[in-house]
């Protein structure tokens, strides 16, 4: 484990570091030089405003955008510019903030489609129906219906994903990438359109996940008392750069973040009127 | 015929034994192939009425069920590409072709330099070529069009769906052309140019007839044994989509059906599932290719029409994407209405009312009109997959129930900020 892989402040390794990100559009600059580290077993948050370039920054970790310059090490290898396949294969899953499941396939198969990379069964050993690949696809629903109790939904395993209430879908969306068994969790938006109550239930999982799961979650999230609660560090972005790191008492008070939620004091508009 | 009935599923449960409605059609299936078989067997041993005899030699005789059974064998390749994986190939004729021509290249008199007979063609006049055993053609047929399919498929794959189409429509385009100006390449002729190469040998096998049963070249009224034939080929067509559909590249294919992106995060590679749908689909297409050519004992470049391709597409889409069993009634009843239905309906028509009409010449505006009625009220087709039947009839509920949910309570992150944070613990009111 060389040092570019430790955590400088706790001292242990990191799930993931990323360097000087930067992702371009055309003349625009989404991600300016963002450097980031998820420790392994921690739990960290992006926040930002609109626009901020939090799923962006996101995208480029998965490898659905091209990053402009920089790398992105997982446990100490390389993925920058990998396919996003290959990127989920060695270990970085991710949900989407509008999900998007496989409306037409049962949630078991929506579990089954992450586990690909992790079965082996090509073509001639799937029409032979052979011992090794059916083996394999028995313990594929086993574990799947697994993580679907894991979550919470071991009941509609049988129903199409596009018939699940938008919360099992939610859920379904995580575990769905669990079962790649992935070192790093991204999970964007997963409290848009939960009720308070069931945004706290969502702290608890999220816990638990990690817990049980061994793995790190960087979570892009709005709803603050979910942040405040779950992280363990937040790393702030406004318009494509990194404004502020730190703990949830670090950043309530930084000025900076203050001012990129709710903008400069000095300015005409006073904070309170934006309720 | 009255051997079109399926067991019943939603009949009365009086103790009788009752089957899961999945197994209705491939039941249905397998009963009608058995009863074809009975029924031509009977047929052709003499023991039917003359009256029997003449109807089903009008309205279905053999070879155009044969024919059908190539349709089919090649619809299920397109169903591989199209109905599992969701890319749009307006080219599978391109396979059809190069299975053909495998077949005209091995096992016939065309390289007429070579003298390679293996367990081929057992007659004795034949002095060059190279004549090989059907089935091993057939397997030939198959790995070429699997090789082509993925060096077509490589570069192409790479596009989206409209893309995608344009191109193995060219595809579809140029293959033949290739075999239609082959007579010349650099000197060689690899295709006989227009001419096409003919004959092709027959098929060894059992030739059934009156005399009895006995092995050897089937001549070309062998309808019955060149049925079974292809009927062996068909189930081994259908055996290999069925199985690849329950397993892990099933399911790949789907999910890159469903949503491209959301596949390729999860670990799908999408150019190695694009291709494998493709390779097997060609595969499909190949064994129908040989089939075809033994069939009609040639390979003519002109047959090889854009048209194969959308009547394939057709079969396809009418009888239920995704759907082996749909696609398999699709391109039965379309392949027979093609070749005897619209022909002899239309004599019928002609002689009932004095006209004059050349149907088979309109079958392209009755397909089309069929194809649009069929969009207008039953889009997934005659036999669709479930899961496709729910998609459209049914609204997805997230987007219903976004229609009436009120809205989460926006920003909430606004109370934290100006609060600095006090609120943050207890979690916001709406």
């Amino acid at each position: 484990m060389t040092a570019s892989t430790m955590d400088v402040d706790t001292g242990t390794p990191l799930a993931l570091r990323a360097d000087e990100i930067t992702v371009r559009f055309g003349g625009l600059v989404a991600v300016d030089k963002v450097s980031f580290t998820i420790p392994g077993g921690g739990i960290v948050s992006l926040i930002g405003p609109n626009g901020a370039g939090k799923t962006t920054f996101f995208n480029a970790l998965t490898g659905l955008y091209k990053v402009a310059s920089g790398r992105v090490l997982l446990g100490g290898r390389n993925v920058t510019g990998l396919n996003p396949s290959k990127i989920a294969s060695l270990g970085i899953a991710r949900t989407f903030q509008n999900i998007r499941l496989f409306g037409l396939m049962t949630a078991e198969e929506n579990v089954k489609v992450a586990m690909h990379s992790h079965l082996r069964s090509g073509i001639f050993r799937t029409v032979l129906r052979t011992p090794g690949q059916r083996h394999e696809e028995r313990t594929a629903h086993e574990e799947a219906l697994e993580l679907l109790q894991f979550v919470g939904i071991g009941k509609v395993a049988g129903e199409y994903a596009r018939n699940l209430s938008y919360g099992d879908q939610r859920r379904l969306e995580v575990a769905r990438a669990l079962a790649l068994k992935p070192s790093v969790l991204l999970l964007d938006e997963p409290t848009a359109g939960m009720n308070p109550r069931e945004s706290a239930a969502f702290v608890e999982f999220v816990h638990r996940v990690r817990d049980e799961k061994q793995v790190s979650v960087l979570l892009i999230e709005h709803d603050m008392s979910v942040v405040m609660r779950v992280s363990e560090r937040i790393t702030v972005l406004d318009r494509g750069t990194k404004i502020a790191e730190g703990s949830a008492d670090d950043i309530k008070n930084d000025p900076r973040v203050i001012e990129a939620y709710l903008g400069k004091p000095q300015e005409e508009e006073d904070p309170d009127d934006d309720r | 015929m009255s051997f079109a009935e399926p067991v019943p599923t939603e009949g009365k449960p009086r103790g009788r034994l009752r089957l899961p409605g999945r197994f209705t059609w491939p039941l249905f299936f397998l009963v009608l192939a058995i009863a074809i078989f009975i029924f031509y067997y009977l047929l052709t041993m003499g023991y039917l009425d003359p009256s029997v005899r003449s109807f089903a030699l009008k309205w279905f005789p053999l070879v155009s069920i044969n024919e059908a059974l190539v349709w089919v064998m090649a619809a299920l390749g397109l169903n591989i590409v199209v109905g599992y994986a969701g890319l749009l190939d307006l080219g599978f004729v391109a396979f059809w072709a190069i299975g053909g021509y495998v077949a005209g290249w091995i096992m016939s008199g065309f390289f007429d330099k070579a003298n390679v007979n293996i367990l081929g063609n057992p007659a004795r006049f034949i002095t060059g070529g190279i004549h090989v055993n059907f089935w091993i053609v057939v397997i030939a047929g198959a790995a070429l069009c699997a090789f082509f399919g993925v060096l077509i498929g490589a570069p192409t794959l790479r596009l989206r769906s409209d893309y995608l189409a344009l191109v193995t429509l060219g595809f579809g385009e140029i293959i033949p052309q290739v075999f239609h100006n082959g007579d010349n390449v650099y000197g060689v002729n690899i295709s006989n140019g227009t001419k096409g190469i003919s004959p092709i040998d027959p098929v060894q096998g059992l030739s059934i007839s009156p005399q009895g049963i006995k092995f050897g070249s089937l001549g070309p009224f062998d309808h019955l044994s060149r049925y079974l034939i292809f009927l062996v080929l068909t189930l081994l067509i259908l055996f290999m989509s069925l199985r690849l559909r329950e397993g892990r590249l099933g399911r790949a294919w789907l999910a890159i059906r469903e949503d491209e992106l959301a596949a390729s995060a999860m670990g799908v590679p999408l150019m190695r599932t694009k291709l494998a749908a493709y390779g097997i689909g060609a595969v499909a297409g190949g064994v129908a290719g040989v089939a075809f050519a033994s069939h009609v004992s040639g390979v003519l470049p002109d047959r090889f029409q854009f048209a194969i391709s959308i009547t394939l597409l057709a079969m396809v889409v009418l009888g239920g994407m995704g759907n082996v069993w749909g696609v398999m009634l699709g391109a039965l009843l379309l392949a027979w209405f093609n070749s005897t239905g619209l022909p002899e309906l239309g004599t019928t028509f002609n002689s009932t009312f004095g006209t004059h009409i050349n149907f088979p010449s309109y079958s392209f505006l009755i397909f089309g009109g069929a194809l649009v009625l069929m969009m207008l009220f039953r889009r997934e087709g005659f036999l669709p997959e479930s899961r496709t039947r729910l998609v459209l009839r049914e609204p997805e509920r997230t987007d219903v129930e976004a229609l009436g949910s009120d809205m989460e309570e926006q920003a909430p992150e606004l109370d934290v900020m100006t609060t600095g944070g006090k609120s943050g613990d207890e979690g916001v009111r709406p």
